[in-house]
């Protein structure tokens, strides 16, 4: 076998140009198998990335049910969650570390002779522990302030920026939402742009109580959040926020529920789905141009088949067997493809970064995806190798000693 | 000890189109171990045919060819192959050596695919003896380009005998070289067929053929006439007289 390795690279050194512009097909090929994956890891990562942003163990009951008659409209919905709801979480549902609801309002807010529209969320003191969020500067609002609706709110690093101006400190200061004054008395830590693509920023946190009795009057939430203690009791809350709620709000058995609790995997999987669209395709022109290069071997070796008539004569009249020819060329082919794969690898390895410098697009190259092309490039030589060793092996030997 | 190769009624026909071309139509020939036999015959008799035949890259049409007493005619592809490598040692007009691939390394070629396959050391060393007794022995890593006819077709004469056959088959082995190269390679033959190889040679020159033991004469795909050669020659002796010539006619001029 070592010999037939050796034999194959001297003959493919002999035409070390052809040899080189034959691999080529396989270089580009595997380097977009590469780079198309990592594109598409990359992309993942940072989905994954963004949804960990959103609190560690965190649980989301959603109002409504996306799933329900096919229509995605869970967010649109009516909220249906009552603060009854939010209770009984709070009591009977054991596991948990932080739970907080949300109703949320987009508001007109000022301060001093700025104003923006800004959303607010309302929610309750466990809130920024539920979402993992730190704050930058000033205090959390308390369970006193939430039992009592006061008008304290924490806010967000990109709205403070609108409103008071960079690298201010607005603890203490007073904003009017919706005409009410309320007092800053903390400044969330910067947590960049959510799931969705959104500044989790901007954004002003005030008591959902407060929300609920002096600015839009709504009874319900469309959510609320569930930080669980560890990951092990994920599953465990999950179900029991499921039987609660369902128990609550008098669900029949076989009915759909009418809301959703969602964990960030699902959260997870619902975003990369996009991103798998986006790989198959990549992965689908890749391919074509990897057949393309496969096709672009199987020509030089039968090119090489034919230069080598003699060659192959001389073997046979030695005492070579057709599988011995056969193998001969074979691993030409492979190691062709082989060599191709691996130069592919290396030009992919250099692409994916500068793909990142330049258009910012996060790339991540997997060994998975290294493993593949390179098994991907040794098949190629073996199929496309195969019809061009099978010929030399069928070669009549007195035909193949008196070739000129 | 069974004959080395016995043709009995032996018969090949191509199809080239819708000719048949009756190359060799009805052949007797038994060469016994040790002999040293020379076939003659112009382009067209069947000579070319019956080597192939008889160096088993193909199979007789009507008749048999029994190498060793084994009957050729039945073997397959793989077993004509084993049989070529085992039995046979070949030795072509164009010398039909790898370029680009050492003197050493074009010797080995037939162990690389002898079963079983000798150990690299032991393929080196039978290869380093092969071309010492050609007298190449200080050439070993020399590539075709580099070396003269002469010595080309001393490396495919150690070729032929590195897997230590019981026939050496040589079609026009001088037709490329000079007479004094073409005399030094028949003395080569010679002293392997002192040594007991079986010889069988194709040739188109009488006095080329007159170094063997035996001429066959074909024509038209039929033996016409298989004769002991009488007066003999030997290389060392023919050597000696050219080398008097060349000193007398350096002398008179």
């Amino acid at each position: 076998m070592f010999s037939t390795i050796r034999i194959a690279i001297l003959a493919l050194r002999r035409n070390l140009l052809r040899s080189f512009l034959t691999m080529l097909g396989i270089i580009v090929g595997i380097a977009s198998v590469i780079v198309g994956v990592s594109m598409g890891t990359g992309a993942k990562a940072e989905v994954d990335k963004r949804i960990a942003s959103m609190g560690q163990n965190l649980l989301t009951v959603m109002s409504g049910n996306m799933a329900r008659g096919g229509v995605r409209g869970g967010f649109g919905m009516a909220p249906n969650l009552s603060i009854e709801d939010y209770d009984t979480v709070r009591r009977e549902v054991t596991g948990i570390a932080a739970v907080s609801p949300e109703a949320r309002i987009s508001a007109q807010i000022a301060a001093g002779n700025q104003n923006s529209f800004i959303q607010v969320s309302g929610v309750s003191e466990e809130y920024i522990q539920a979402r993992s969020w730190s704050l930058k500067s000033g205090e959390n609002f308390t369970g006193g302030d939430v039992r009592g609706a006061s008008k304290v709110c924490l806010i967000g690093a990109t709205s403070s920026k609108t409103l008071f101006g960079e690298g201010s400190d607005p603890v203490g200061q007073v904003i009017r939402i919706k005409n009410a004054p309320f007092t800053v008395v903390g400044i969330l830590e910067s947590k960049g742009s959510g799931s969705f693509g959104q500044d989790q920023d901007d954004v002003i946190l005030v008591p959902y109580t407060s929300v609920m009795k002096r600015l839009s009057g709504d009874s319900k939430f469309r959510a609320i959040f569930v930080q669980a203690e560890s990951p092990d009791s994920l599953v465990d809350v999950q179900a029991q926020l499921t039987e609660l709620l369902r128990r609550r709000h008098k669900i029949q058995e076989g009915r759909d529920d009418d809301f959703m609790v969602r964990n960030q995997q699902e959260t997870s999987d619902f975003f990369n789905a996009n991103n798998r669209v986006m790989t198959i395709l990549i992965g689908f022109f890749a391919g074509i141009s990897l057949v393309v290069g496969g096709i672009g071997i199987m020509n030089i070796m039968l090119v090489s088949v034919t230069e080598r008539t003699r060659e192959i004569g001389i073997r046979l009249a030695v005492g070579a067997r057709s599988r011995d020819v056969m193998l001969q060329f074979l691993t030409e082919a492979v190691l062709l493809s082989l060599m191709g794969g691996a130069l592919g690898i290396a030009t992919g390895y250099w692409l994916a970064p500068l793909l990142t410098a330049l258009f910012e697009f996060p790339t991540l190259i997997s060994q998975t995806s290294v493993m593949l092309a390179f098994s991907v490039s040794a098949v190629i030589g073996i199929v496309f190798g195969f019809f061009p060793a099978l010929k030399a092996a069928n070669l009549d030997p007195i035909d193949a000693l008196r070739y000129e | 000890m069974p004959a080395v190769i016995q043709l009995l009624d032996f018969h090949k026909t191509y199809q080239t189109g819708e000719i048949e071309v009756r190359a060799v139509r009805g052949v007797n020939l038994t060469i016994e171990p040790g002999e040293f036999v020379a076939i003659m015959g112009s382009s067209g008799s069947g000579k070319s045919t019956m080597m192939n035949t008889i160096g088993c890259l193909d199979r007789p049409s009507l008749g048999q060819c029994l190498m060793d007493g084994i009957e050729t005619g039945a073997l397959s592809r793989n077993a004509l192959a084993d049989l070529r490598n085992q039995k046979l040692g070949f030795v072509f007009q164009g010398f039909n050596l790898l370029s680009r691939t050492t003197a050493q390394e074009n010797v080995e070629l037939p162990m690389m695919y002898a079963r079983p396959r000798p150990a690299a050391v032991e393929q080196r060393r039978r290869a380093v003896e092969a071309l010492t007794l050609v007298g190449l022995g200080d050439r070993l890593d020399h590539t075709p380009s580099r070396l003269s006819g002469g010595q080309q077709q001393r490396v495919a004469i150690a070729r032929a005998l590195v897997n230590r056959p019981t026939l050496l088959l040589a079609d026009e082995p001088t037709g490329n070289l000079d007479s004094r190269t073409s005399i030094e390679i028949m003395g080569i033959f010679q002293s392997l067929n002192e040594k007991g190889m079986t010889v069988i040679m194709v040739t188109h020159e009488l006095d080329i053929a007159n170094y063997c033991k035996r001429i066959v004469v074909m024509r038209d795909g039929l033996i016409r006439s298989d004769t002991h050669v009488a007066d003999r020659l030997t290389a060392s002796d023919e050597l000696k007289k050219l080398d008097a010539e060349q000193k007398a006619v350096q002398l008179t001029v």
